[in-house]
């Protein structure tokens, strides 16, 4: 095995990748070309089903049992991979080539001490001893970033955080130097602020290494701020390649175009300018129409033109970089024409306050159950998941909660609903205090007025039943009608809400994708006319252009019904998109509140900065600050004394901030601050995300 | 999404939509022949059962002509032609092919019975120590713990030596001693079902808890649940089977294959058909029961 | 860990009392029943009468309970009935015996199970895979009376290699535990070898194992140090409940072969109406029982180190 070191150090060309399965071949990947040289980071970016993974199992040669490489080539430093005897190919993985899973603690060995896990590479690869891995696992456990090596070595996986985790997965693969490193969706599970630490890592390790990276997510932001090259896919297909400048000033291709107008840019408004989702749905890979995958959604589709033959990649001529696009009329289309401003909804009219927290409090009784615990006293712990909760939320409004994990947003939504009550404090909707009450003692219109959409669409509904006969259910248990017809009449007028075929009706759960899912979810939320919804995470499990038809689906909703909505989520750039007023949780607390402006411009909570400056942007042109965190989340039975927030603190003043709760500081009518540092100091902080005016850009994309 | 104009068709009435359901699943089994031989087997027994009084050529008590070989094997003689009893007769003189097919209808109303009983009382502990945890998981537990840690024959030996053996202790007896077994499975399904989303949406609906219990959770651990009930099936027959071969089990005159064969057990070296036939009849239906456990968890595995 | 074991031991010591008073309520409720097994059918209530008296059997049922707990303990059981002589001069040897039996089960069963196990699992869905899950299913389907008697008929009857029965009349004499072990090994690997597959087949697909692959180790090493570490966890467990299925699995070997074992006793015992007896030797089987459930619990915990240390 002769590595040519002046060759690229992947060459793919022409690669076409397939699955059997009992139904036959379904092609995966088509007609796939890509050249990365050295230190050059390119991504891959597309939705689900685009193939983008696969192409990464490909370049390892680990398609599993029933995938093939059909045709084409892939050659590593010159070196034909597809060539390669299986011995040959272990003493390249790991050593030359590198992978970054997206779990990471799923890939990681359970039984093992970590330590054990990294030293194998090394040892295996270079025949180096043991004490030499172990020097040098600690040296690159140093280089991401890892404080108190030695302890990690030692440690088993589950003892560490899914931040630490992944970065312990990160030294693994950079263990034996390989020049090229392959992620996937590395920060996919991880909270915000750890990704935002962990994309930053990405990002300088490449540079101080030397490596090559094929970084693939479905995050157009995340690609931004880590790769020089993009490649869009669709269908199996790259649709558009180019840097990352070009591409994403000018995309060219509809796809591409589509896919920025779907996300939440700091330029969209719900009311002057929202989402546009993209019609139609993704075609099953056997059903793939003839010429052009992306025709039929296509707005700018040609009969007899894009569907007649096959397109191939195409320059794009009177660019700077290497922009190349797959569609036959590119030359033709100009997307700012296209602008039409009657897009624009009304803005929804803002009633009575209908939600009222009033100090509300929830701790959870734990009980430690081993002899030292109780002989000190302490065997029973309180977990404080929510502590002081003031806010109020109005009719039409939608008031956004923003926080990671831990910080106690689901337990508000359980108190809400009645699956918990609360330990202290009010919470007043329509009158009486439901804090109190738990949802058994509850009436069937209480219930039916407040209820609740769910994250995770495959679990959203039960799989044995029929969608008709859920729905049915719900409608029937808040009273809303009793007759047999009525009932299947309001359930055919939900399907119609939701834009869902009436024939819906009969079907299982399992024959719907996951955006169909969550509109029966929404249906079934809206089934007794609610005035509130709680919204929890919605959409954080769907690709984007789903996402942004159901982020749509709701708005309107919500616009007609002059429902008030809860927006519990941890992406701010929906939240911006989205909310009227945003509440920001921490540690069960509330650290920040306020409107969406109040919130974005300074004064800034210290944890608010650190969480705006986390969020991916896909616009090349908005600047943010970058501030990173450092230091654990606390645990939630052990919460600090002063202000939670400071063990990660940027800002940190000094003891206080460890011994007292910071008092709350009101900016302004209605936006308020827990901070110690007087509200003047945080006045003059600079804004953490700049977004250029429409005369000052370069390209208009809105 | 275009939005249909026609009215669907009404959702066809409930039990005529899951008879189709269930059949169409059998029909799945087709993908795996491991499957399918098993069920092959366990219809065929059930068959012999149930046309029992139109098989059996001869009553399975009566007492014909002892020590008979079975089938081609039999001369003949003055009162008898040959080949009459087509798998021979025991030391008493009784047709053992009768015995056989009246013995599977003995297990095959027995069996079911027990392990039904067990499922019942077992999921509705497994439900409820599942879904509400705390003081009733623990107790419950507890309590299942206590009789697995029984050695199973042991249990069954001093109950029915103490009580004295008969159908109802039977089932009884198995109940008590598969009970628990059972109620480890449906809990251990419980606890992964109830942290569904679709529970919390029920939940927050105001459903009764044994509402959710029932028609929100259980449907959906139906696939574990159906591939243990074929297992403990199994497992049924073989303890009937072992009984019977103690001396434990039904008191005659119900012929029990585990008992034929314990009677005949001295003969054996001279007449090994005496015992030969009623090993392969049980080993077979309880082949059968296995084969069909491991086809259905293939085709649940690869829905 | 320390407090988990003690726990353990002490659930343990729970449950003994418990299945203890259970058992003995339900055997000795009946005291002129008692007198009646003890003194035999023919005998006059007069003279049961005497004898209840005489041995305390007119006192409250929990003074008589705690009287036979004290007595156990110390391995004091009674008198057979039966046997007419303290049961412990039975029942030890006889114990001993089926702990040869069931040791010698063991030694070919657990490495035979476990070695077919990981072969059947590492490639699952291949033919040998196959053959071995087939081969699992069929033996666990033929009870053991009726292997017994295939066995018989072929190594007895047809091959005359062993003898028919167990009795070690003259001594002890090792080929005749083999059939009895052929019977036991036989119907057991079967299940053992299908939960090893299982666990085997389900670690096989884990991305830990992915990764292993991908940084580049040798198939060798990802099966044996990754693979197996997680992999024999569960038929560990599987193993020592074994211990429990035994006790009752060797009751119909003991029985058909004449083998002088502790089942063969408990079988005699129960049909015979010997109390005492049936008291110690259920005592007994649920002591091993609860033991090896114990450390099968505690051996899980030890090796799971997600458990070990948090």
């Amino acid at each position: 095995m002769q590595f040519d070191e002046n060759a690229p150090v992947l060459e793919i060309k022409d690669l076409n990748l397939s699955y059997w399965t009992r139904a036959g071949e379904i092609p995966a990947v088509i007609d796939f070309s890509l050249t990365i040289d050295k230190g050059e980071s390119i991504g891959l970016v597309g939705e689900s089903g685009c193939g983008k993974s696969t192409v990464a199992m490909a370049i390892m040669q680990y398609m599993g049992g029933n995938g093939t490489i059909k045709s084409g080539s892939i050659k590593f430093k010159g070196v034909e991979l597809n060539t390669l005897a299986p011995d040959e190919l272990r003493r390249l993985r790991g050593a030359e080539i590198s992978m970054i899973y997206q779990e990471p603690f799923a890939a990681l060995n359970p039984s093992l001490t970590l330590g054990t896990q990294l030293k194998e590479v090394p040892i295996i690869h270079e025949g180096i001893t043991d004490r030499e891995a172990h020097d040098r696992a600690v040296k690159v456990l140093g280089d991401v970033r890892l404080p108190d090596p030695e302890r990690v070595m030692a440690a088993y996986p589950h003892q560490i955080s899914g931040g630490q985790q992944q970065r312990v997965v990160i030294a693994m693969g950079l263990l034996s130097n390989p020049s090229l490193l392959l992620l996937d969706e590395p920060t996919t599970a991880l909270d915000v602020t750890v990704e935002a630490g962990i994309t930053k890592l990405i990002a300088d390790i490449a540079k101080q290494y030397g490596t090559s990276q094929v970084y693939i997510s479905h995050n157009l932001g995340l690609i931004l701020e880590v790769c020089d090259r993009v490649f869009v896919m669709y269908s199996g297909e790259v649709v558009e390649e180019g840097t990352i400048k070009s591409l994403f000033t000018w995309p060219k291709h509809p796809y591409t175009h589509g896919l920025f107008g779907c996300i939440p840019l700091p330029t969209a408004d719900k009311n002057a300018a929202p989402l546009k989702p993209i019609r139609g749905q993704l075609p099953l890979p056997h059903e793939r129409p003839t010429g052009c995958n992306f025709g039929p959604r296509c707005d700018f589709f040609a009969d007899g033109r894009c569907n007649s033959r096959d397109i191939a990649m195409t320059q794009v001529t009177g660019s700077a970089a290497d922009h190349r696009v797959r569609c036959e009329r590119w030359t033709e289309l100009d997307f700012a024409a296209e602008i039409s401003h009657d897009e624009q909804k009304p803005p929804i009219s803002i009633g009575d306050t209908v939600l009222e927290v009033d100090g509300m409090q929830k701790y959870y009784e734990v009980h430690d159950r081993s002899i030292a615990a109780i002989i000190a006293g302490q065997s029973v712990k309180l977990v404080k998941a929510n502590e002081a909760l003031d806010f109020d939320a109005r009719e039409g409004e939608t008031v956004a909660i923003v926080g990671e994990s831990g910080c106690g947003k689901s337990t508000f939504a359980k108190v809400l609903m009645g699956l918990e009550t609360a330990t202290d404090g009010e919470v007043r909707y329509g009158g009486t205090n439901i804090g109190e009450v738990p949802v058994r003692e509850r009436t069937p219109k209480q219930i039916g007025s407040l209820q609740m959409v769910f994250q995770n669409p495959s679990d959203t509904l039960n799989p044995s039943h029929t969608i008709g006969g859920q729905i049915g259910r719900v409608i029937k248990k808040f009273g809303v009608e009793s007759d047999k017809v009525k009932i299947r009449e309001r359930v055919l007028e939900l399907l119609d809400l939701v834009k869902l075929p009436r024939d819906f009706y009969i079907r299982r759960p399992r024959q719907l994708s996951g955006g169909q899912k969550q509109r029966v979810g929404i249906a079934r939320a809206f089934a007794g006319n609610p005035a509130m919804v709680i919204a929890d995470e919605p959409v954080s499990a769907l690709d984007v252009s789903v996402a942004a038809a159901v982020t749509e689906l709701l708005t309107d909703i919500q616009r007609e019904h002059k429902t008030t909505l809860l927006f519990i989520s941890h992406d701010l750039s929906v939240v911006r998109y989205l909310a009227d007023r945003i509440v920001v949780m921490y540690l069960g607390q509330i650290m920040e509140r306020g409107t969406t402006d109040e919130i974005f411009d300074p004064p800034y909570h210290p944890y608010t900065e650190a969480l705006l400056s986390a969020v991916p942007i896909a616009d090349p042109e908005v600047t943010k600050r970058e501030i990173v965190l450092e230091g654990n989340l606390p645990s939630v039975m052990n919460p600090p004394k002063g202000c939670p927030f400071t063990t990660r603190c940027q800002h940190k003043i000094g003891i206080i901030c460890d011994e007292e709760r910071p008092a709350v500081q009101m900016a302004s009518n209605g936006h308020a601050i827990a901070c110690h540092i007087p509200l003047d100091e945080l006045r003059q902080a600079e804004p953490v995300i700049a977004v250029p005016k429409a005369e000052e850009r370069v390209h208009v994309t809105q | 999404m275009a939005e249909a104009t026609a009215t669907p068709s009404m959702p066809a009435p409930t039990f005529g939509a899951a008879l189709m359901r269930a059949i169409r699943s059998f029909a799945l089994l087709r993908e795996s022949w491991v499957g399918m031989i098993g069920a092959g087997l366990v219809f065929f027994w059930i068959a012999v059962a149930l046309l029992a009084p139109l098989l059996a050529p001869f009553d399975p008590n009566a007492t014909l002509m002892p020590f008979q070989k079975p089938g081609a094997l039999f001369p003949g003689n003055e009162t008898v032609a040959a080949g009459t009893f087509w798998l021979g007769t025991d030391q008493l003189g009784r047709d053992i092919l009768s015995r056989i097919i009246w013995g599977s209808q003995t297990v095959l109303i027995y069996a079911p019975l027990a392990t039904l009983s067990a499922y019942t009382v077992g999921i509705l502990m497994g439900l409820a120590a599942g879904y509400y945890r705390g003081w009733m998981d623990d107790l419950l537990s507890r309590v299942a713990d206590i009789i697995l840690s029984f050695p199973v024959l042991v249990l069954y030996i001093i109950i029915i030596a103490t009580i004295g053996a008969s159908g109802v202790v039977i089932i009884v007896a198995i109940t008590f001693a598969s009970a628990p077994g059972i109620m480890r499975i449906v809990r251990g399904l419980v606890l992964d079902l109830r942290n569904r989303d679709y529970v919390a949406a029920a939940q927050t609906r105001g459903e009764s808890a044994w509402r959710i219990m029932l028609v929100e959770i259980l449907p959906n651990a139906r696939g574990p649940l159906i591939v243990d009930a074929c297992l403990r099936l199994g497992y049924v027959i073989i303890t009937i089977g072992v009984l019977g071969f103690l001396g434990l089990g039904l008191p005659p005159p119900n012929p029990d294959w585990g008992g034929m064969i314990n009677f005949s057990r001295s003969m054996a070296l001279a007449f090994p058909h005496m015992v030969l036939y009623s090993c392969v009849a049980i080993s077979s239906l309880i082949l059968g029961f296995n084969l069909l456990a491991d086809g259905l968890r293939e085709v649940s595995l690869r829905d | 860990m320390l407090i988990f074991i003690a726990k353990r031991l002490g659930f343990m010591i729970i449950t003994m009392l418990v299945v203890s008073m259970l058992l003995f309520v339900l055997l000795e409720i009946n005291v002129d029943g008692v007198a009646t097994k003890v003194l035999g059918p023919y005998s006059s209530q007069e003279s049961r009468e005497i004898w209840l008296q005489e041995n305390g059997y007119r006192d409250p049922l929990a003074v008589r309970y705690g009287r036979w707990l004290g007595n156990a303990a110390v391995g004091d059981f009674g008198d057979s009935v039966r046997f007419k002589v303290p049961v412990g001069d039975v029942m030890w040897p006889r114990l001993w015996n089926t702990a040869i039996l069931g040791f010698w089960t063991f030694a070919i069963m657990i490495p035979l199970s476990l070695i077919l196990g990981i072969l059947a699992g590492m490639k699952e869905g291949s033919k040998l895979d196959r053959a071995i899950s087939v081969t699992g299913i069929a033996t666990t389907s033929v009870p053991e009376f009726a292997s017994a008697v295939f066995l018989s008929a072929i190594f007895v009857f047809w091959l005359k290699w062993l003898p028919g029965t167990s009795s070690m009349s003259d001594g002890f004499s090792f080929k005749q535990l083999l059939l009895p072990i052929m019977v036991l090994v036989l119907y057991d690997f079967g299940y053992v070898a299908r939960m090893t597959r299982a666990s085997m087949a389900e670690v096989m697909t884990t991305h830990y194992i992915r990764t292993a692959v991908l940084k580049g180790l040798p198939y060798r090493q990802v099966i044996l140090k990754h693979a197996l570490r997680n992999a024999l966890i569960a038929p560990f467990t599987v193993i020592m409940l074994q211990v429990n299925w035994l006790l009752s699995g060797v009751i119909v070997v003991e029985f058909f072969f004449a083998y002088k074992g502790f089942g063969a006793l408990l079988l005699e015992a129960s049909l015979n109406q010997d109390i005492f007896m049936i008291e110690a030797c259920a005592m007994v089987a649920v002591f091993v029982a609860v033991g090896t459930q114990t450390i099968a619990d505690v051996g899980y915990t030890y090796l799971n180190p997600r458990i070990r240390f948090s």
